[in-house]
């Protein structure tokens, strides 16, 4: 099993309020981790502490240690730029630039380098077809990026991602503002993204969970629950909120 | 049912006399506009059956109260475009500068009192502008440029920037405070930095706010009287040294208005042809202000 990213220990305070107690979690590379529990359960805080997007929230303190490759991402030596860069994010809601189509996908290579138009245009392309929104953009790329629909937007925003180059993608409820259609496109997405990159996804559909990742977590008033398998922690939970959760007794 | 009915007709005239009263109200202000331009117009006719409208727009001499008398109107038009650019030339950098440090790099606290400090610049009476371009900066100027005169066009530029700052920052910044902050997220999560949210994601998103304030900016300065009347002089040169005393449109307005210059005389009715000059470049800018919003709006 090759680990991509490793949680020990970790804690998490917003001003006196603990988020996370204790969290440990082994990502397996190239699979997809999926994060369950209800709402206000910590998942979300669990993921924005894997890019340090936390950082921007004032008065937030984390305790324990987040590896990436061996490498710690609080290490003082750590630049958070290269951090973001390697750890990309997909928000809830779709928030392209108010640029066009192009702009935003190339917002990523540009600042990192690669300026030459060919260059640009090739990874536009790539970006795109990575997201499976290509055919749907090509004859519009300079149009502007707030004419697509949420749907469209959204794989923007993940083409977006992909352009920058990242090993890891972080994905906080991403289609839970889209419509089933939508959403089935960017599930389908799923499959052929995870061939490249590791994948942590936060989701609200137990549904989802199932049908597109490989490891559950399932989180409980900022505690880890339960962490397997999806398939075993499905079909056959350890522990007893794990299987309440899942059959829909509460949440 | 015909209780019902009478209280119900009551109160429907009750309510036609409300919306009455509001529309005159409405009306007062649409009208008084058009008595203002109509009689603008009116004296400005006149005004160029006795003097040409070419020689009004293309000679350099301005001396309507002197004989020979003279109607080019270009020395009080330079003097006005010296000092509308020179206070732009402050305002702008300085406004921008305010607007994205409040919006993107202020702690919370730090906004909320500087905000309001920055909005009672906006309130301190123009004249007070005026005297303390007269009496601090102009003295200051001197002391580093010599050749600087008494009353010139740099130091009522200056005053008039600092006067404007807050226009250009408040309109600046309540546009970028709109953008998102999905959008700003978006950004970090790219590995972005502060300064790189700020030039190349929210500046670019708010643009055309910033145009329009700059064009409201530029057009309140072209407006504005009192600064000008006390510290750039009142010699109507054609000139575009900012240290040469100078007169505005404005200027000059509140010169003639103050003298004793007869009612109906050729002297009185210049006042109304630069009057008119004056009302068509700003209503020009204020609209140029609107279209550019309207063309490129804000959306996220």
């Amino acid at each position: 099993m090759d680990i991509k990213m490793k949680i020990e220990n970790l804690n998490f305070f917003y001003g006196e309020l603990q988020a996370l107690k204790d969290i440990n979690i082994e990502i397996e590379s190239k699979k997809i981790t999926a994060l369950i529990g209800p709402s206000g359960c910590g998942k979300s805080t669990f993921i924005t502490s894997l890019n340090r997007m936390s950082d921007l929230i004032e008065g937030t303190k984390v305790e324990g240690k987040i590896t990436l490759d061996g490498e710690d991402i609080h290490n003082s030596e750590v630049d958070v730029i290269e951090l973001r860069k390697q750890v990309g994010m997909l928000f809830q809601k779709p928030n392209p630039f108010p640029k066009s189509i192009y702009d935003n996908v190339i917002y990523g290579p540009k600042r990192y380098g690669g300026k030459r138009k060919v260059e640009l245009d090739e990874v536009v392309e790539k970006s795109l077809r990575g997201a499976a929104l290509w055919d749907e953009v090509k004859d519009k790329l300079h149009q502007s990026a707030l004419m697509l629909s949420g749907g469209q937007q959204q794989r923007l925003c993940i083409a977006r991602c992909l352009a920058a180059q990242p090993e890891v993608l972080l994905m906080d409820e991403p289609t839970s503002a889209l419509d089933p259609l939508s959403t089935l496109k960017i599930e389908e997405l799923f499959d052929e993204l995870k061939k490249n990159y590791t994948i942590i996804i936060v989701t609200h559909s137990m549904q989802q969970a199932a049908r597109i990742s490989d490891n559950t977590a399932f989180f409980l008033n900022g505690e880890l629950i339960e962490f397997g398998k999806t398939t075993s922690l499905y079909m056959k939970p350890v522990n007893s909120l794990t299987e309440e959760y899942i059959t829909g007794r509460f949440g | 049912m015909r209780t019902l009915h009478k209280s119900k007709n009551k109160y429907n005239l009750k309510e036609s006399i409300i919306v009455k009263i509001l529309y005159v109200f409405a009306s007062i202000s649409i009208l008084t506009t058009i008595a203002i331009v109509v009689t603008l117009l009116e004296e400005t006719i006149v005004f160029f059956r006795e003097v040409s409208i070419i020689e009004f727009f293309t000679s350099t001499k301005w001396t309507p109260t002197l004989r020979p008398q003279n109607f080019g109107v270009l020395p009080l038009l330079t003097g006005t475009m010296m000092i509308a650019v020179g206070s732009c030339i402050v305002a702008l950098p300085m406004g921008l500068g305010s607007a994205i440090y409040l919006s993107e790099y202020a702690p919370k606290n730090v906004r909320k009192t500087v905000k309001p400090i920055l909005e009672i610049l906006a309130g301190i009476p123009s004249i007070v502008y005026g005297f303390f371009a007269l009496t601090f900066i102009t003295p200051l100027l001197k002391t580093i440029l010599p050749e600087t005169q008494v009353f010139n066009a740099a130091s009522a530029s200056i005053a008039m920037g600092i006067m404007i700052i807050p226009m250009v920052a408040s309109l600046s910044e309540d546009a970028m405070m709109a953008v998102p902050d999905s959008i700003r997220q978006a950004a970090y999560a790219l590995g972005s930095t502060r300064q790189e949210v700020a030039l190349k994601i929210v500046v670019p998103a708010t643009l055309s706010s910033i145009g329009a304030a700059f064009v409201l900016a530029f057009s309140r300065a072209i407006g504005e009287t009192m600064i000008v009347a006390i510290a750039a002089g009142q010699s109507p040169v054609f000139t575009l040294n900012p240290l040469d005393s100078i007169q505005t449109m404005t200027g000059f307005m509140v010169n003639i208005s103050l003298g004793d210059i007869q009612q109906g005389t050729i002297e009185y009715k210049t006042v109304f042809a630069v009057a008119a000059l004056l009302f068509a470049i700003t209503f020009v800018m204020n609209m140029t202000a609107k279209a550019i919003v309207n063309r490129y709006k804000e959306e996220y």
